[in-house]
């Protein structure tokens, strides 16, 4: 009878049901940035948009490299180009990416400047080459570029604007202002976010009453006006480099708001947590809570929140130097660029000198999408 | 009620007094004064400086004076309908002003009309259907509202305005019309002129107001009362329409508070490109040219705009919703 019974030889263990998979283990365990980490992957969009930015921001980094032609260098046979199109087969026969050499005409009724490609005239894009020289980082004397017309031969793929100079290198060189510009704003708004932010929610009191009241009228005024006001202060005589600093300044000036009421709200969420009131009953001193409980427990939230308000100071950047108060050549920032493009005629006869747009267009949802993405990940209990 | 709706009054003027003077403090900012410009300007002309003129206007607003009487003086006009004197135009800013202000006002809340017409059936639409091809469609279109800058698209809209109807290039109405009487085809000019700024502002305000209206709908329908409701059968369309419908309307007037800044801000850049009668054209002038009481005065109007529309916004809210009322009354 009894050996029809089944008795394992393994020794009792008690807490077979309580034991984790590895892969439970392996989530419980893990740190708090890993479980972001994990998060975010799974948010395609986001990823994907991350990769947009990373890519975008590298490019800054090599500008020089990227773009085939230097962005001050004018092409006078050139003026009003419109942009080249990329062909790879010349009559049925596969000889890698060219584009074809224009013929140039003055219509000599209403002196418009046409180019026509002419299609017996084959030009090679040339990769890894020598073409314009430039200075890179403003260091090193270079002339190598990652692309370049055939010898002799011109090439314009976004076309040229008014003095002939290259767009799509322009665009290039202009992606570093245009994007440092939001990095270096949210830097400083971050700054004030976080001090008053903080200063209100450590503090309590009248002077968290004062800085709300602060961010509330400031929050209730239409940014762009008094960005417009802000920037038309910045003198004349300043030279562009310093006006790229104070115009970073006034755009930091109106958005830190935002930051510094959700560190606020967070500051006076965590501060009530069990954590924190535990760790303050064994005695951690104040700067070790900040350190070790409150900051881990905001940063992520807080980065979230300044990425996505990098996209609104891109935006505002771009309008100020559009209506002519923000930047001024010969600093190039996308802003500057479309400022040439202020009138209808441009948008009738020149089209493709609203091309800057396309990046501003790319970059701010791409910052959108990440930021929603980063978000929903800051929290990853959720 | 009444209780509520004076201490919200009187909590708008220290509001007031404090932007009044964080608007001041900003046009005084720039080093000179429009005076000094305008002396060096006649001066490099050859012309005789009238001395008189410039002693008067000295003597009428105190440019000589301290920092603060200045400003108490500017401020202590506002009461009486004095908004100080504009150097450029050499007349009182509220002549400049005229019906410039009417204007922006009327460009605003028509626009706002027009966002929520949009923005209220995309959201509620995004929200019931959520993830599906047509949320995530829309909500892509809504985005590209939100990324395009303003002044482009009015630009590219004029043009096509003008190819496909052969509306006249910029302002309010065809050219013909200026100083007309108002008609019947002088209106309709204005219809066809309008509806370019209110679908170009309205464009990056309705992608927020898309987004907040699906996040606050999504709230509301994951609410139990929700699940009771359709557990005793109500039919899906009445559900919705009467209770998280109502719920979300709320939070669509308070809305009005963050849509107000960014409708105006707009405004300015759109009205600039389009060269319209309203404040925008005029405050960049103004500001470029330190005539420092008229840019003033369209700064204050534009921020008095958004504390009387968020004030708006506030009271529709507290007579919506009693809780907000009876909190007032008791904090009062």
């Amino acid at each position: 009878m009894s050996d029809k019974h089944f008795v394992s030889d393994a020794p009792f263990d008690p807490e077979s049901i309580e034991r984790m998979t590895a892969d439970q283990e392996k989530f419980f365990l893990a740190s708090r940035r890993k479980l972001i980490w994990w998060k975010l992957r799974r948010h395609k969009l986001a990823v994907c948009c991350g990769f947009i930015l990373a890519f975008m921001y590298g490019s800054t980094l090599i500008s020089e490299f990227i773009a085939p032609y230097n962005y001050q260098t004018r092409n006078t046979n050139n003026i009003y180009s419109p942009p080249q199109r990329i062909h790879f087969f010349h009559q049925g026969e596969f000889i890698g990416p060219f584009v074809y050499g224009n013929d140039y005409r003055l219509n000599m009724e209403n002196l418009k400047r046409e180019y026509t490609p002419n299609p017996d005239k084959p030009e090679r894009i040339r990769f890894f080459c020598q073409g314009d020289s430039y200075k890179f980082w403003n260091l090193i004397d270079a002339d190598f570029h990652f692309f370049c017309p055939a010898e002799d031969k011109t090439l314009f793929i976004f076309g040229t604007d008014r003095l002939g100079r290259d767009m799509f290198s322009r665009i290039v060189y202009g992606a570093r202002i245009s994007l440092l510009i939001g990095l270096g704003g949210v830097a400083v708004s971050l700054f004030l976010g976080l001090l008053f932010g903080g200063l209100a929610g450590y503090y309590g009191g009248w002077v968290d009453s004062v800085i709300q009241r602060v961010t509330e009228i400031i929050r209730s005024f239409p940014e762009l006006p008094l960005w417009m006001a802000l920037s038309a202060i910045l003198p004349v005589t300043w030279s562009p480099l310093a006006v790229f600093f104070g115009i970073t300044v006034i755009l930091a000036l109106l958005d830190w708001t935002g930051l510094a009421r959700s560190v606020r709200s967070k500051l006076l969420a965590l501060r009530e947590e069990d954590y924190c009131t535990a760790a303050r009953l064994m005695g951690a001193p104040p700067s070790r809570i900040i350190k070790k409980h409150l900051l881990p427990g905001f940063s992520s939230h807080i980065i979230a929140s300044a990425t996505l308000s990098i996209p609104g100071m891109i935006l505002g950047e771009t309008a100020l130097s559009f209506l002519g108060l923000g930047l001024r050549p010969p600093i190039t920032s996308w802003g500057v660029l479309l400022n040439e493009a202020q009138n209808i005629n441009v948008v009738a006869l020149y089209p493709w000198l609203i091309l800057p747009v396309l990046p501003v267009m790319i970059i701010i949802l791409a910052f959108n999408f990440f930021g929603d993405g980063l978000r929903d990940a800051a929290d990853p209990y959720k | 009620m009444i209780g509520y709706v004076v201490k919200r009054l009187l909590m708008m003027i220290p509001t007031l007094l404090v932007i009044s003077f964080i608007v001041f403090v900003i046009i005084q900012l720039p080093p000179g004064d429009y005076l000094e410009t305008y002396i060096a300007e006649l001066e490099s002309q050859g012309e005789s400086v009238d001395s008189e003129k410039v002693a008067f206007l000295r003597a009428e607003y105190g440019l000589d004076k301290p920092f603060l009487v200045q400003y108490f003086n500017w401020v202590k006009g506002f009461a009486f309908g004095n908004f100080g004197y504009s150097f450029e135009f050499d007349l009182p800013v509220r002549e400049v002003v005229g019906d410039r202000i009417w204007l922006t006002i009327l460009v605003s809340v028509i626009t706002i009309i027009f966002t929520w017409i949009i923005a209220f059936p995309i959201g509620i639409y995004s929200a019931t259907h959520q993830y599906s091809w047509g949320d995530y469609g829309l909500s892509f279109l809504g985005f590209l509202g939100l990324a395009t800058p303003n002044f482009l698209l009015a630009l590219v809209m004029l043009y096509l305005a003008n190819i496909w109807f052969g509306t006249s290039i910029g302002g309010l109405m065809a050219p013909e019309y200026l100083d007309q009487p108002w008609s019947w085809a002088k209106f309709k000019s204005v219809l066809a002129h309008l509806w370019i700024p209110v679908v170009v502002i309205g464009t990056s305000g309705t992608a927020g107001m898309i987004r907040r209206v699906r996040a606050n709908l999504l709230d509301e329908l994951e609410k139990q009362y929700v699940l009771t409701g359709k557990a005793k059968g109500l039919a899906p369309g009445k559900l919705l329409r009467k209770y998280p419908l109502r719920m979300s309307l709320n939070f669509f007037i308070a809305d009005i508070g963050s849509l107000l800044p960014s409708v105006i801000s707009g405004a300015e850049v759109t009205a600039i490109v389009l060269s319209l009668p309203t404040t925008g054209p005029m405050l960049l002038s103004a500001l470029q040219s330190q005539d420092m009481y008229l840019a003033g005065s369209f700064l204050m109007f534009l921020a008095m705009l958004t504390v009387v529309g968020m004030l708006v916004s506030d009271l529709l809210l507290a007579w919506l919703d009693p809780r907000i009322r009876l909190q007032g009354a008791v904090a009062a």
